[in-house]
C-alpha cells in the first residue's frame, strides 16, 4: 500500500458565496497518532475538515496528498457531524462503500455483517438504520467509513450529544483503529477527547491557524493567548 | 329507473360468469396499458432521478416543462400521435395506426411526464440527504442514480401505479389512435363509450365495474404503500 500522507495545504483558503471562511492554511497532516481539530463554533473546524476531504475546493492556494488524486481519494473516508443513513438495513448501509468499489454483494454484505458485530451492532443487522439510537448511528456511520480500510479517517464531532458510554466506546473503535495504523483526523470540542486522543493539536481561531502542535504542549502550554482562553473555557468572539 | 336496475343486475352476472367478452376487453386493457406504464416508468424513473441530481443550464425550465406536460389534455396527444401514425404522416410507414402499438405510445406519452415528475420529487429529497455522503464514497453517477432509486423505491412505486391509475382511466387518446376495433382495439374505456352511446348499458356497466376495480385496487395499493413508507418500513 503506498502511504498517501503527508497531505499539504499551501496558503489554502476557502471562500464561499463570496465569503472568506477559512485561510491562507499553510500546514502538513503526517501519518502517526490523531490530529485533532479545536476552535469555538463557527470557527471553520467542518470547512478545514471538507477541505482535506476534498468535499469543498480551495478557491486559492492547493491542497496536495502524496500521491496522485484518484489514489488519494480510495485512502480517505469521513464520517460527517450528522450521520447519512441510506434507507437501508444496518448491514446494506455498512456494506456500501465496498459495493461502489465494485466488490460482489455477498462479499460485501459479510464484511459488513463482521463490522457491525465488532462494534457491538450484531444483533440490528437486518434493522432499518434510522431505527438506531444516536450512539449507534454513529457507530454505524464509523464502521462503514472503516470498511474500505481508509489509511486517513476524518471525523467532524463524532460524539457530540452522545452520552459517555457511547463516547466510550466511540473513542474505543477510534483507538483500535489507530493502533491498525489509520491516522484519525477529528474535529471536537470535547477538550477531554483531545487529551485521550489527540498526537497534535489544530487550533483554529479567526479564520486561520492559529495554532498547531504537539498535544502535550498545545494543552498544557500554548502559545497563544486565545488558545489559553479557550483551553480556560472562555468565551471566543 | 328500472333500465338502469335492470342493467346493473345483468352487469353483476356478466362479471361473476367471466363474460367472454367482458374478459376480453380487460385484458386487452391490462395488457396496453401495463405496457404503457412499464415503458414510461424505464423512461420516467431515471429521468426524474437525472434531474434531481444534475445542475444545468435549463434545469427549471425542463421541470416546469415536465410539470405542463403532466397536464396534457389526452385528445390532444391522441390527435398528435394521429396525425404522425396515419399513412401520410412522418411515421406512417410503421402501420401503426389503430393497433394496440399505437395505443401504446400514446399512454405512454401521457404517463412519462407524471412519473418523471413524481419521480423527481421523491428523488429531490433524499438526494438532498445522501449528497455528501455519496460525494465522499467518490460514487458515480449511475451509481448515485442506482442508490436513490433503490432506497426511494417505495414512493417510485407510488409514482408508478399513479401512472397506472392515469392510463386505465383513459379514453381520449386510444379512443383517437385505436379506434376502438372489436377484438383488435377495444378496451374497457372505449368499450363504455361505445356500449353507453349504444344503449347496452348492462355491458356498459359491467365493464365500468370491471374498471372502478382496477383503479381501486392501484389506489388501495398506493395508500398502503405510502403508509408503510411513513411508517418506516421497507
Ligand atoms: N455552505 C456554506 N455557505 C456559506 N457559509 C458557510 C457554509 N458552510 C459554512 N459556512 C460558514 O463558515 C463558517 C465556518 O463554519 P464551520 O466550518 O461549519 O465551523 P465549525 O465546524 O468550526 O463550527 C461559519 O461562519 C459558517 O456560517
Ligand atoms: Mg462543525
Amino acid at each position: 500500500m503506498v502511504a498517501v500522507l503527508p497531505l499539504d495545504l499551501k496558503a489554502a483558503t476557502v471562500r464561499r458565496r463570496g465569503r472568506h471562511i477559512i485561510g491562507p492554511v499553510t500546514l502538513q497532516v503526517k501519518a502517526g497518532p490523531p490530529t485533532i481539530v479545536l476552535g469555538p463554533n463557527g470557527a471553520g473546524k467542518t470547512t478545514l475538515l471538507q477541505l482535506f476531504h476534498g468535499l469543498v475546493r480551495a478557491s486559492s492556494g492547493q491542497v496536495s496528498w502524496a500521491v496522485d488524486m484518484p489514489q488519494a481519494d480510495l485512502a480517505q473516508a469521513y464520517v460527517f457531524q450528522t450521520p447519512t443513513l441510506m434507507r437501508r438495513s444496518v448491514q446494506d448501509n455498512i456494506a456500501y462503500p465496498l459495493i461502489v468499489r465494485g466488490v460482489a454483494r455477498r462479499a460485501a454484505r459479510r464484511q459488513a455483517s463482521e463490522a457491525a458485530q465488532s462494534v457491538g451492532l450484531g444483533a440490528h443487522l437486518e434493522a432499518p438504520a434510522h431505527v438506531l439510537s444516536g450512539g449507534e448511528r454513529q457507530k454505524l456511520s464509523i464502521a462503514r467509513a472503516m470498511i474500505t480500510e481508509p489509511q486517513v479517517l476524518f471525523l467532524d464531532e463524532p460524539t457530540t450529544n452522545l452520552d459517555g458510554r457511547s463516547v466510550r466506546e466511540i473513542e474505543e473503535m477510534l483507538m483500535a483503529a489507530v493502533a491498525r495504523g489509520t491516522k484519525v483526523v477529528m474535529a471536537t470540542h470535547d477538550l477531554g477527547q483531545a487529551r485521550r486522543l489527540a498526537g497534535d493539536v489544530i487550533f483554529i481561531y479567526n479564520k486561520g491557524i492559529h495554532e498547531h502542535g504537539p498535544a502535550s504542549g498545545f494543552l498544557d502550554a500554548p502559545v497563544t493567548p486565545e488558545a489559553a482562553a479557550f483551553l480556560n473555557g472562555d468565551i471566543l468572539e | 329507473m328500472n333500465d338502469l336496475w335492470e342493467g346493473v343486475a345483468a352487469a353483476f352476472w356478466l362479471v361473476v360468469m367471466l363474460d367472454a367478452d367482458l374478459m376480453e376487453i380487460t385484458a386487452r386493457s391490462l395488457q396496453v396499458t401495463l405496457t404503457a406504464v412499464v415503458i414510461a416508468a424505464a423512461l420516467g424513473l431515471p429521468m426524474g432521478a437525472w434531474l434531481a441530481i444534475n445542475r444545468f443550464r435549463f434545469r427549471r425550465l425542463t421541470i416546469a416543462v415536465l410539470n405542463a406536460l403532466m397536464g396534457l389534455p389526452p385528445v390532444v396527444v391522441g390527435l398528435v400521435v394521429y396525425i404522425m401514425l396515419s399513412r401520410s404522416g412522418p411515421l406512417g410507414v410503421l402501420n401503426l395506426l389503430f393497433t394496440p402499438t399505437a395505443m401504446v405510445i400514446a399512454q405512454v406519452i401521457i404517463v412519462t411526464p407524471l412519473i418523471a415528475s413524481i419521480a423527481h420529487q421523491a428523488l429531490r429529497d433524499l438526494w438532498a440527504d445522501y449528497h455528501d455522503l455519496l460525494i465522499s464514497l467518490n460514487t458515480t453517477k449511475g451509481q448515485r442514480i442506482r442508490a436513490l432509486i433503490w432506497d426511494a423505491r417505495r414512493s417510485l412505486l407510488t409514482a408508478t401505479l399513479a401512472g397506472f391509475g392515469r392510463a386505465i382511466g383513459e379514453v381520449g387518446a386510444i379512443m383517437i389512435v385505436g379506434g376502438n376495433i372489436d377484438h383488435l382495439t377495444r378496451v374497457l374505456t372505449t368499450a363504455i363509450s361505445l356500449e353507453t352511446s349504444q344503449g347496452n348499458f348492462a355491458l356498459a356497466l359491467g365493464l365500468g365495474f370491471v374498471l372502478i376495480g382496477l383503479a381501486i385496487a392501484a389506489n388501495l395499493a398506493i395508500h398502503t404503500l405510502s403508509r408503510t413508507e411513513r411508517a418506516g418500513r421497507w
